[in-house]
């Protein structure tokens, strides 16, 4: 079976201008989105109280609502969490109470104001200052591991597809940070993986895509570096759109069967995994083309006799 | 001829898997329902120990599948939780007072198994349950801590010496010494910077002061063995709690992680590792008049102090011994049935004390209890401020020369002095600590969470199993068993490596390799495809495509590995957890793709002459 049965070479790189912009577009969207509506950062990162509760029947949302504004409460967020019957309660660390004891103390004044059976869940609570520590962690994580990509590829590659690729990275984060930004997910520890895990997915798509390019700068020998791009990206086209569904379909499985727990996580994967499809054939490439790759810097080197050719050197 | 795979090669592929599937097993058996009991502060469980939970189980005909010494603690499994339960409670009676007695759910794996180091997977707690602190050591606390023992060292050196001095005291972080005349100053400078050679001595001759500082590499020093004799203190204290299978960690700089699987009462074991106390034993102040000292006349030697009941009481600020030196403490009741406590002090507190002691016979001494407390303040970095809480427990009169062993009484309640005695038994830690993160999984959503976890991961699978086989048939279903392998090798790595963890972000990179292991496959099916239409015999193109691939594989795998070893170094609980078994499943992917698959097509399809495979 095959799903593409490609006879000629498809032009990607003709669309590259339309892409580009559209690139560009969706990553000032991004930006945008991330100054003004910022990202809803879970617990992980802002500290204060979560607790989760778990209620025989459908919680009753404005009972509880009451219950907590009555025992000084008013602060706290309620709202359902998966299911009909799953409720999570949200709230800042507040001066005078112990945090630590915040949350047995929520727990305790619903079990005693709604009159049925509240079953504890999760409670967590983080300190401000741990939520300070993570986020500078997360960020240097982040930062590291793109930066050691870029001397990998860079070594192992050419400069041009290390710059490319990890501007591809970039892309791909943004854009998902992007989105979680706009739909006002909750941004917490398992999304930050799961952002990691897109860095993975699409730098693993660039590479595939780039050793191709590179194969074929060495192999054809017409054809501008336009087209040998084209023909690489339509050779590896069919394994791109199968690796990407295979992935998608086991991504599909976590979002619908992994519970509201992992959800956040799915999300930010199976956005990431479209884009860094995308950003594969597109960004990684169109830039390695937009800074001057060429047939010579993907050769391998050969020992030069003295003075061989010594026309091409001249300017 | 082309593509045959030399039998090495082969039966080391079938070794390789072979050892995974031999260590992922002990995740079939599952788990027996057990107690444990393991000895507290210095009892041993031994063979008699054994001996007698043996026959008090059988004489309460609580039937156990088997009991044994294991790791210096007594297991007994059993058939259900109802025999457990009855066995705990029943033991603990017996038990409770110097040994912890915990359940426990071990690994119901086979013997055999056991001896060559096979063990399950373990779950994190969001899988299992529980509940994790982070706590955070004050460590300010811990250098301000030494810099005052350094001025009572000074002192008593100064003394010893025969220098007089004006007087001694901590200013800000230096230790600011003031003599009468310029020749005792420096005699002082030159005795004192030979015995301290970690702390930068400055003199300043006009206002005849002496200043030390501590360098920065002993403060680092301090602030390190803080760190560690902290966690050696809340590993007693979670000994306390006889919690199976507890973990005290470092993490960082300052932090240590404490996860507690199972436990639900959470409130019991704060109160546990919160408590940071000790105890002080000082002399009463007889000489001074107390009246004075109310009105705010306090002398400088001295220091007001108040009983629980609110009676002040004038201590003397010299301490005669502080709570280090306690190695072992218990509760009872004195004669009049008053609750007690007893003290036991390691050798050099035991002389130390007797020797403060022996001149004081038939003086008040009084015992201090010393608690830091966080407070909702913080300081200019962000840091609690704790606060030191101190407290007169008892005031009593020194009958007698007091050696290693004694008591003291006036705690309120047999409960206090229980609590008093286990925390002098803990030890007293070096520096205050206090919660920063805490975080309870409830028993029924840690199962919840693995069988939706377990319902992904099987779902996932089954939906490329069925696309692989449509779209690459023959070759699909060796790409399956290639998957198949791929899962049963996590699973083995993961339960092999003690570190590994198996947490929620875990289960999502185990669906996420499958996914992705899945592509090394795609990878040399395509290239096989391509060689095939380029006109290649059916060999030939097998044989290229491997090879074609190879490199591609190699680089996009190892780029990803870069990725998840940056994640496990500076990542922290889930991400730590996704890291390991994305990397594990990129390498086993990566074997399994290039060798294990290669394998296989070889055995079936190479070596023949074929004009046609299904691919």
């Amino acid at each position: 079976m095959q799903i593409l049965k490609l006879k000629e070479t498809v032009a990607f790189m003709g669309y590259r201008k339309v892409a580009m912009v559209f690139s560009i577009l969706m990553m000032v969207a991004s930006i945008a989105s991330l100054a003004i509506n910022k990202l809803n950062f879970g617990l992980d990162f802002t500290g204060g109280v979560k607790v989760e509760v778990g209620f025989e029947q459908a919680a009753d949302l404005t009972k509880m609502r009451q219950v907590l504004d009555a025992n000084g409460f008013d602060d706290a967020v309620v709202q359902l969490f998966g299911t009909s019957r799953d409720v999570v309660i949200r709230m800042g660390e507040r001066p005078g109470v112990k945090a630590e004891t915040l949350g047995d103390q929520i727990l305790s004044v619903l079990k005693d104001g709604m009159g049925v059976n509240v079953e504890m869940r999760r409670i967590e609570f983080v300190g401000a200052s741990v939520g300070d520590e993570l986020t500078e962690q997360g960020g240097l994580a982040m930062l590291t591991a793109l930066i050691c990509i870029l001397v990998y590829v860079a070594f192992r590659f050419e400069w041009r597809f290390a710059l490319g690729s990890v501007f591809a990275l970039f892309h791909d984060v943004l854009l998902t940070l992007g989105l979680f930004s706009i739909l006002g997910i909750e941004f917490d520890l398992t999304v930050l993986a799961a952002i990691l895990a897109v860095i993975g997915y699409s730098l693993n798509d660039t590479i595939v895509v780039s050793d191709r390019i590179r194969e074929n700068f060495r192999k054809i020998r017409e054809g501008g570096p336009e087209e040998i791009i084209n023909i690489s990206l339509t050779q590896t086209l069919s394994r791109t759109f199968i690796t990407s569904i295979t992935t998608l379909l086991v991504l599909a499985a976590l979002f619908f069967k992994g519970g509201a727990l992992i959800h956040g996580f799915a999300t930010a994967l199976l956005f990431g995994v479209f884009v860094g499809t995308y950003s594969s054939i597109y960004v990684a490439s169109s830039i390695a083309l937009a800074l001057g790759i060429s047939k010579e810097d993907l050769i391998p080197e050969v020992v030069e006799k003295e003075g061989a050719d010594h026309e091409e050197m001249m300017p | 001829m082309l593509n045959k795979t030399p039998l090495w090669k082969t039966l080391m592929v079938m070794f390789v898997i072979a050892i995974g599937m031999l260590y992922a097993s002990p995740n079939l058996y599952g788990e027996d329902p057990a107690v444990q009991v393991s000895g507290l502060r210095g009892v041993e469980v031994d063979a008699s120990t054994l001996d007698q939970i043996k026959s008090q189980l059988s004489e309460n005909n609580i039937e156990a599948m088997s009991i044994a010494l294991e790791k210096g603690q007594v297991l007994a499994r059993f058939r259900d939780t109802e025999n457990q339960i009855k066995a705990r409670d029943l033991l603990h009676d017996t038990y409770g007072r110097d040994y912890s007695v915990a359940l426990n759910l071990t690994p119901a794996t086979p013997d055999w198994l056991a001896a060559i180091g096979g063990s399950p997977m373990k779950l994190g707690l969001d899988l299992s349950g529980g509940v994790s602190f982070l706590m955070e050591v004050n460590m300010k606390e811990a250098v301000n801590k030494a810099q005052t023992g350094l001025v009572g060292d000074f002192r008593s050196e100064l003394r010893g010496e025969k220098i007089r001095y004006r007087s001694v005291k901590l200013d800000g972080d230096a230790i600011k010494v003031v003599f009468r005349n310029p020749e005792d100053l420096e005699k002082a400078e030159d005795y004192l910077s030979k015995q301290n050679r970690d702390l930068l001595f400055t003199m300043d001759e006009d206002s005849l002061t002496l200043k030390a500082v501590m360098t920065e590499q002993k403060q680092k020093e301090i602030r390190e063995y803080a760190l560690q004799q902290n966690i050696t203190i809340i590993r007693n204290r979670v000994n306390e709690l006889g919690v199976a299978e507890p973990l005290v960690q470092r993490q960082g700089q300052k932090h240590i992680v404490i996860e507690l699987p199972g436990v639900q009462d959470t409130a019991k074991a704060k109160e546990i590792l919160n408590a940071t106390a000790t105890i002080e034993f000082r002399m009463v102040d007889t000489d001074n008049d107390i009246g004075n000292a109310l009105d705010g006349r306090v002398p400088a030697s001295s220091q007001l102090l108040y009983e629980r009941n609110g009676t002040p009481v004038l201590l003397k600020k010299r301490i005669m011994l502080t709570g280090d030196h306690i190695v072992d403490a218990g509760s009872g009741f004195d004669e009049y049935s008053r609750p007690q406590v007893n003290i036991t002090l390691d050798s050099p507190g035991g002389s130390k004390f007797s020797n403060a002691t022996k001149d004081n016979i038939g003086k008040p001494m009084a015992t201090v209890f010393i608690e830091y407390k966080g407070t909702d303040r913080k300081d200019a970095d962000g840091n609690t401020i704790f606060e030191k809480v101190e407290e007169v427990i008892s005031v009593a009169t020194i009958q007698a020369r007091l050696g290693k062993n004694f008591r003291i009484t006036g705690a309120g309640s047999q409960q206090e002095a229980h609590n008093l005695a286990l925390l002098l038994r803990a030890g007293a830690l070096i520096a205050p600590i206090q919660i920063v993160e805490e975080r309870t999984v409830g028993p029924s959503l840690g199962a919840e969470n693995i069988k939706l976890g377990f319902q992904a991961i099987i779902g996932g699978f089954a939906l490329v199993f069925i696309f692989m086989m449509i779209y690459y048939r023959a070759f699909g279903v060796v790409a399956n068993l290639a998957l198949g392998a791929n899962l049963i090798m996590i699973v083995g790595v993961m339960s092999m490596i003690p570190g590994a963890t198996l947490t929620l972000p875990g289960m999502a990179g185990i669906v996420l390799t499958v996914g992705m292991a899945v592509d090394a496959n795609v990878l040399i099916f395509e290239r096989i495809r391509e060689e095939l239409r380029s006109g290649k015999s059916v060999q030939q193109s097998i044989h290229q495509g491997y090879d074609a691939a190879f490199s591609t594989i190699l680089d996009a795998n190892i780029t990803t590995l870069i990725a998840a070893f940056i994640l496990f170094a500076v990542g922290t609980g889930p991400i730590k957890g996704f890291a390991v078994t994305l990397s594990i499943g990129i390498i086993t992917s990566m074997f399994t793709a290039i060798v294990g698959t290669r394998t296989v097509v070889n055995a079936v399809w190479g070596g023949k002459r074929l004009d046609k495979i299904s691919i």
